[in-house]
């Protein structure tokens, strides 16, 4: 995926917070998706311009994450001033002049959200991640021959001491897990139970194959959106396939072959 | 038809298709060139490499195209075309049932030809409705609820004015409601492609058969809720289905959902054409087994018998066609062309 250049300490302290901001729908954060298109730090001001997929990825989640990518940049305490810029969107004019202050954050979002209320909006896809990666922790475990007993009288000590190196997946996710699991105060101590629902109510082990038939569920239309935007992504931004040898006929038809002025510009890949 | 390995054959009803003009000529505006700019990326980003397109063919395909990816290449034995307008973004519309109809009257017997409406235009709409019946006899119709117009950035198939058009549509025997509810990606508020509006209007217009294109994905949960309630809803498999070939446990998973929720007889299969061709899915359909531990968790099970149902014989029950009295007519007249 197309990576900006990142130049000096301040940017790679920038990009590392980027990082924690995510595609709300999907649960993926913007760097590994390859959204952010440009950094930049002069004497403390962060300019960042952002792409989605396509012209008309759904505004509320554009808005969501300029918001994301804005409380990011501003946190380091050598910030003087932010610039988000989202490229190439059907209603960019409107995000960037909410985002940027120029306009009411609050009556803009709700314009383009046809009223929902942001917290609401923040609250729904916050529960989509838990239980997302609630998912691949609990599949990851049965693939190791967990039972489920053994899963649902699992505390957060125990979670924590969990080694599931023989499972990528639920590894990758475990420590995105946690964190909202602690983060929403849905495990505090080290003895109270490592899965729960978003309730919060304990995981019994007798309804653990319905609730993981209501998690598949739910990754179902995330992984939809998720696969459709990684196609388009990379439709959009025209990246060269290495999996494959060098590029082939269709390549060249599609575009594909490297722009020689990639970066100059928002049109020199359209 | 699709022959099977072992010399089956298989009727196939391609139940999602269009003939679109997405060509710079006939766009309006910038937003006209990002629509048919993201169906490509859809066309790019799901199909095997060696199925892709150049852009100019991928924005308006010829008559003599047409039929040979759907019916010589193709294994349709018959396809239905939707209407699309999008005024606001194409000039004469982004296909248009005029436009259609001349198409499907190159080679008579092998396209539905549906029409489409917008509430929004209230009296207009349904002085449309009448010309349509009148004059295309059309049997459906297509509903985009996302469209925009002027201000409007949607509509409910529960608003009052779309109310009216769909009891004109009952009285005049339109009964076929294709109704698009699908990726969010698309020129949008969220809202107008939820899913819930449906539950209402299946219920208040039972006599209406209500196909949900893209079977709600990425709400399939609550689109399988709704199907299994209301035995006249039904999933249609556009942009679903392509998946099988990137992803295909993905596949597996979405097809286990919809065979356990609403079950093999209300699954209508659809190519959309021209964002895919229909040869390498149906190949690589017939050929799909759902993966062993998916099919066990959900207890269910894709057979020949059932890939039949969707390929092609539950929709010809929706349309009131006659199989196999289909089928010797279409052997009576095989489509030629002139070669170039």
């Amino acid at each position: 995926m197309g990576l900006p250049q990142i130049r000096g300490a301040q940017a790679r302290e920038v990009w590392r917070r980027l990082g924690a901001v995510t595609d709300p729908e999907l649960d993926e954060p913007i760097t590994d998706m390859g959204f952010v298109e440009r950094l930049e730090v002069r004497r403390g001001e962060v300019e960042i311009a952002f792409r989605l997929p396509t012209y008309w990825c759904s505004p509320n989640f554009a808005f969501l994450m300029a918001d994301g990518i804005r409380r990011a940049a501003l946190a380091p305490a050598w910030v003087t001033g932010v610039r988000v810029q989202l490229m190439d969107h059907c209603y960019a004019d409107r995000v960037n002049a909410a985002v940027n202050g120029e306009q009411s954050f609050d009556a803009v979002f709700a314009e383009l959200s046809d009223g929902a209320d942001l917290s609401e909006l923040r609250e729904t896809f916050r529960e989509k991640a838990f239980l997302r990666r609630q998912e691949a922790v609990l599949r990851g475990l049965l693939a190791m021959g967990w039972d489920a007993a053994g899963i649902t009288g699992l505390t957060l000590a125990g979670f924590d001491a969990l080694n599931l190196a023989d499972s990528p997946e639920a590894a990758a996710q475990k420590p995105r897990y946690r964190e909202i699991l602690l983060g929403e105060g849905l495990a505090i101590l080290p003895q109270d139970p490592a899965f729960v629902t978003w309730g919060g109510d304990p995981l019994a082990a007798g309804e653990l194959g319905d609730h993981l038939m209501r998690l598949r569920s739910i990754r179902i239309n995330m992984e939809f959106n998720g696969a459709l935007c990684r196609g388009l992504a990379a439709a959009r931004y025209k990246e060269v396939d290495l999996s494959g040898d060098e590029p082939g006929l269709v390549d060249f038809i599609l575009g594909r072959v490297p722009p020689r002025d990639r970066g100059t510009g928002p049109d020199c890949r359209t | 038809m699709y022959k099977t390995a072992d010399g089956k054959e298989i009727f196939v009803l391609d139940c999602h298709t269009h003939f679109w003009n997405g060509s710079p000529e006939n766009q309006r505006n910038i937003h006209g060139k990002q629509f048919i700019d993201c169906f490509y990326a859809y066309h790019t980003g799901l199909s095997p490499k060696e199925q892709l397109w150049e852009k100019a063919r991928f924005e308006k395909q010829t008559v003599e195209q047409v039929y040979q990816d759907l019916f010589i290449d193709g294994p349709d034995d018959m396809a239905i075309i939707q209407s699309t307008y999008l005024r606001d973004f194409y000039k004469e519309g982004f296909s248009s049932i005029e436009r259609s109809t001349q198409l499907a009257q190159v080679h008579p017997g092998r396209f539905i030809v549906n029409g489409s409406f917008d509430p929004r235009d209230g009296e207009k709409a349904l002085e449309y409705i009448h010309y349509m019946k009148e004059t295309f006899d059309i049997k459906g119709v297509k509903m985009y609820t996302a469209e925009w117009h002027g201000e409007s950035r949607g509509w409910k198939l529960t608003d009052p004015s779309a109310y009216k058009c769909f009891e004109l549509c009952d009285k005049l025997g339109i009964r076929n409601i294709h109704v698009h509810k699908g990726p969010t990606i698309r020129p949008l508020s969220k809202d107008a492609f939820a899913v819930g509006d449906v539950d209402d209007a299946a219920t208040d217009f039972q006599n209406l058969n209500w196909i949900i294109e893209h079977c709600g994905l990425p709400r399939l949960d609550d689109f399988c809720w709704i199907a299994t309630q209301e035995s006249n809803v039904y999933a249609g498999l556009a942009v679903a289905l392509p998946f099988i070939h990137s992803r295909p446990r993905y596949f597996g998973e979405i097809i286990s959902e919809l065979l356990f929720w609403i079950g093999p007889d209300k699954i209508l299969f659809g190519s959309d054409y021209a964002i895919w061709t229909p040869r390498w899915l149906v190949e690589t359909f017939w050929n799909f087994q759902i993966p062993q531990d998916i099919a066990q968790e959900r207890g269910v099970q894709l057979t020949d018998q059932i890939k039949e149902q969707i390929l092609g014989l539950n929709a010809a029950r929706l349309y009131d066609i006659d199989v196999a009295a289909k089928r010797a007519e279409l052997a009576q007249s095989p489509i030629r062309f002139a070669a170039e």
